[in-house]
């Protein structure tokens, strides 16, 4: 048996809203959400708290599919939320899909 | 999740005492064999393991509690250790192998270590159970003297010693007024000679605190809570708190009712066990060959010692080294090790600096340093200490050795540093607070062979890299390879190419993009990373001025905002105040945007100019906007490029000026700002020799004198103090705008990205920055020109362009709420 649980997908911006190899903040009721794209176009969404001591993400450097904290340069797997080894830590991931330009992101 | 460890296969092991020796020890034991043992720990006090050493630090409020733990409730978990913290054991018994807490819980062990630390020694004195008397040994007592600081004035510290002046000194920060009683004619004559007591009690009093030397405490006074002291020969003083610090003596009253060996300490061999072979102690409590310790270096020892031996080693044993003392009081720096004073058969050095409030002693033996006494400047405190425990023959270098390892090893004989003989206690990164010995484990045991994989796991130079020489000749020394000279560093993992050879390429072939420097130099990332594309901008930026676009998104998020991030997440502005001067205008707008904004500090700056702090992120562009109404720009606060030029009054005001220092201040800030350079850059000109702007401790520092201006250069106040270099004189003011615009491209050109002037100097030498600027007037005059070539594309001020242009918008404003 699998248990599917219904995701609620909601619109948060367009592509072109956020540049290649940036980021953009989405507020939420459970904390900052930092929303980056990289530069083969794909969106990544995790919550904008690294592991580490709590440096806002969004405000990095974002690299292949990764960003680098701004604070320690903790850097952070945007595919998992998984911190690079040797640290060791992770970011809860957030799904987001890219249709038609649009971003959605699934409100939890 | 993590689920809780199977119980029934395990040894149980207790340890009494949730301080740094017991935990430091669980530390030890689980590296080396994480699943022996199921560990319980009893701590009196009600809290998780701290750094005590720290307490200090706390009272003085230079740190938090939180700064202090070291282990916090979340590793206990991690580790399946349970911890009674607040529960104190109260009995052993050995026979049947249990303890028993004062809560009435009674568990079993197969191992027992004893980690119970000290008491407060109490002396024989009246009115000692009065409210407001207490020890300085836990957080309780510094809850007890901060709160009492809240509230009352007048504090006694019964104790000159060491963790006596840390307590007066703690609670004279917190504002109160405090005298100091010792029982001996100087203070800490345990650690430090004559001279250099004098020197601290100078010192000490001069900050406020007062002393009665030679002083026996009759008697604390007071009914309902304490009101003074009486001496013995009569004199007496007031007091609201009265603070005992004469010393600790080793608590070993479990030991005793377990039927231990116990002298002053709990009796233990080289192996750190009792005399019940189930038994262990470690950290004050033990007494070892007849000694007690109350350092941690010996303590870190002990621990790693029983660790080895929990763990069923049986090779390991403790041998007591020499230590050293250091005193933690903000700007006095006291360093001493081995004898204090030279007997019949030793040889005394001594070199008093007046001026400077300095004073060295080394005492020699047989051409040896058996001892060494330091005040004022510490900073070769330990290579002393090193020649001390290593018993280096240092008859070749004894004439000169009292001045400094600097003076002495430039002249020549200098050993070179020996890893080998490192103990494995030696702090080799103060930032992140990593030992020689972390290091060779994390090279050992896990292989490690590159730098680089050296510094991520052990976080050893990650932070300020001072140390990072230091790590490279441990790796090299751990892996048994010819230490070789520092290899010029690559720009980072992503390529193999050294700083030099990606500027050469840029300017050889043409390369303008980031993209095309990738390409052409095989790159292993497709975009690079977080090291590399700063410095890849910056260099592009400094060679193709005008034409290369700069990539906000490779810079640091203080250069891609302007501002400067606070760690509560708001941001600073710090306007640019021309030499340090403003109009009532500007003074007015900064007034209204900080009340408009309801800021929460305005500060001056070290660089003489007024910060505005706790702005959020989404309000600088209209604060920007403000503050450019009135014809404030950025001032580049949060820059790798020009940040301020200080300047003091000079001939306009002061009787002691030669010229005008304001407006050479000015000027050079015209010229400069705007631009970016490898690393922050400083400068400062004074109007005279007395400096009052600090010139020589700049990027380029200008000292005005009355035949013209000597130029300075390659100084810095930072983690590394280095005094400017003299470049040359020069007559006129415009020369100077030019040999500094000189020097600025200069090092623009040629220095490592994140190099300040001062380690790009040492690297190139004053010799050949001369011969560039000084001898050669074509090259000056050319790299002048560059610099004003750029200058022209570089200064628009970045804040109007955000302001009123909306360049970056994205930046300032985050997308809309999920609800």
């Amino acid at each position: 048996m699998t248990t599917t649980t219904t995701l609620n997908w909601v619109q948060v911006c367009h592509l072109a809203d956020i540049l290649p190899l940036g980021a953009r903040v989405i507020p939420s009721p459970k904390g900052e959400i930092a929303i980056f794209r990289c530069t083969d176009d794909s969106v990544f969404a995790i919550r904008n708290r690294c592991p580490h001591k709590h440096g806002p993400l969004s405000e990095g450097i974002v690299h292949g599919h990764r960003v680098a904290c701004p604070l320690h340069s903790w850097v952070i797997d945007l595919e998992t939320g998984e911190a690079a080894a040797p640290d060791i830590g992770c970011t809860p991931k957030i799904p987001v899909r890219v249709e038609n330009g649009v971003v959605w992101l699934a409100a939890a | 999740m993590s689920s809780s460890a199977p119980t029934t296969t395990r040894e149980r092991l207790i340890v009494i005492g949730n301080g740094m020796a017991g935990m430091r020890t669980v530390e030890e034991l689980l590296k080396l064999d994480p699943t022996r043992f199921d560990i319980t720990v009893f701590g009196a006090e009600p809290h998780v393991n701290y750094d005590r050493i720290m307490l200090s630090s706390v009272l003085a409020g230079e740190k938090s509690v939180d700064d202090i733990v070291i282990n916090s409730r979340e590793w206990y978990a991690e580790n399946h250790i349970t911890l009674h913290a607040g529960d104190a054991a109260v009995s052993i018994d050995a026979k049947a192998r249990t303890v028993t807490s004062a809560s009435g819980l009674t568990l079993p062990y197969d191992r027992l270590l004893l980690a119970t630390g000290s008491k407060p020694i109490v002396p024989p004195i009246p009115g000692l159970n009065l409210p407001g008397v207490c020890a300085f040994r836990d957080l309780k007592d510094v809850d007890t003297m901060i709160d009492a600081a809240a509230t009352y004035r007048r504090a006694v510290v019964i104790g000159g010693g060491l963790l006596g002046l840390e307590a007066a000194w703690g609670l004279k920060r917190r504002g109160m007024d405090v005298s100091v009683v010792h029982l001996m004619p100087t203070l800490m004559e345990r650690q430090l000679d004559e001279a250099a007591a004098r020197l601290l009690q100078h010192d000490l009093t001069e900050r406020g605190i007062s002393f009665f030397t030679d002083g026996q405490t009759e008697e604390v006074t007071g009914t309902d809570r304490v009101t003074g002291i009486r001496l013995a020969d009569g004199r007496a003083t007031d007091a609201d708190l009265v603070v005992v610090a004469i010393g600790i003596r080793p608590d070993v009253d479990l030991a005793r009712t377990a039927g231990l060996d116990v002298n002053r300490g709990i009796v233990v061999g080289d192996n750190m066990g009792t005399t019940d072979p189930d038994i262990f102690a470690v950290g004050e409590c033990a007494e070892h060959r007849g000694q007690c310790v109350g350092l941690v270096a010996p303590i870190w020892d002990m621990a790693r010692v029983c660790a080895h031996h929990l763990a069923g080693g049986d090779a390991m044993v403790y041998a007591a080294q020499a230590t050293a003392t250091r005193l933690k009081i903000t700007g006095i720096d006291v360093y001493s090790a081995g004898l204090l004073k030279a007997g019949e058969d030793e040889d005394e050095i001594v070199l008093r600096d007046k001026r400077r409030g300095s004073y060295r002693k080394l005492i020699l033996r047989e051409g040896q340093v058996v001892g060494t006494v330091l005040y004022g400047n510490v900073t070769d405190g330990d290579w002393y200490f090193d020649l001390i425990r290593r018993g280096t023959d240092i008859s070749d270098i004894s004439d000169r050795m009292i001045i400094s390892r600097a003076a002495t090893q430039s002249g020549g004989a200098a050993p070179a540093l020996d890893i080998a003989a490192m103990p494995d206690d030696t702090q080799i990164c103060g930032c992140n607070g990593v030992c020689k010995g972390a290091i060779v484990e994390a090279i050992t045991t896990k292989n490690l062979t590159t730098y680089d994989e050296v510094k991520s796991h052990t976080k050893a130079s990650a932070s300020c890299g001072t140390c990072a020489p230091l790590v490279r000749e441990i790796l090299a020394a751990t892996l048994g390879i010819e230490v070789a000279a520092p290899a010029i560093p690559t720009l980072c993992k992503c390529t193999a190419c050294t700083h030099e050879d990606i500027r050469a390429a840029i300017t050889t072939q043409s390369l303008k993009t980031q993209q095309q420097v990738r390409a052409a130099l095989g790159w292993t990332t497709p975009d690079g990373c977080a090291s590399c594309r700063p410095a890849l901008n910056y260099y592009l930026l400094c060679a193709w001025p005008g034409e290369y676009q700069d990539d906000s998104r490779s810079r640091f998020i203080n250069e891609r905002v302007h501002a400067n991030v606070q760690k509560d997440g708001t941001y600073s502005v710090i306007p640019r105040m021309w030499g340090g001067t403003a109009t009532p205008g500007e003074l007015a707008a900064i007034a209204s945007v900080a009340s408009k904004y309801n800021v929460a500090e305005i500060k001056i700056t070290g660089g003489q100019r007024l910060g505005i702090y706790g702005i959020r992120k989404q309000d600088l562009p209209a604060v920007w906007g403000e503050l450019n109404e009135a014809g404030l720009v950025s001032g580049h606060a949060y820059a790798k490029g020009l940040r301020t030029v200080k300047t003091c009054v000079g001939l306009e005001w002061c009787r002691f000026g030669t010229q005008d220092s304001t407006t050479l201040g000015k000027r050079l800030e015209r010229m400069a700002w705007g631009n970016w350079t490898p690393h922050k850059f400083k400068m400062a000109v004074s109007g005279c020799p007395r400096n009052c702007a600090e010139s020589t401790i700049k990027d380029f520092g200008v000292i005005c004198v009355d035949s013209g201006f000597d130029l300075l250069v390659a100084g810095n106040g930072g983690i590394e103090l280095r005094g400017t270099d003299k470049l040359c004189s020069v007559a006129t003011e415009d020369e100077v705008l030019e040999y500094a615009a000189a020097y600025m491209q200069l090092y623009r050109e040629e220095a490592r990205y994140l190099d300040r002037t001062a380690p790009w100097m040492e690297r190139v030498g004053i010799d050949y920055v001369r011969a560039r600027i000084v001898h050669d007037a074509e090259g000056r005059r050319a790299l002048q020109a560059r610099f004003l070539h750029a200058q022209s594309f570089l200064q628009d001020d970045p804040w109007a362009e955000r302001a009123k242009q909306g360049v970056d918008a994205h930046e300032f404003t985050p997308l809309e709420a999920l609800t």
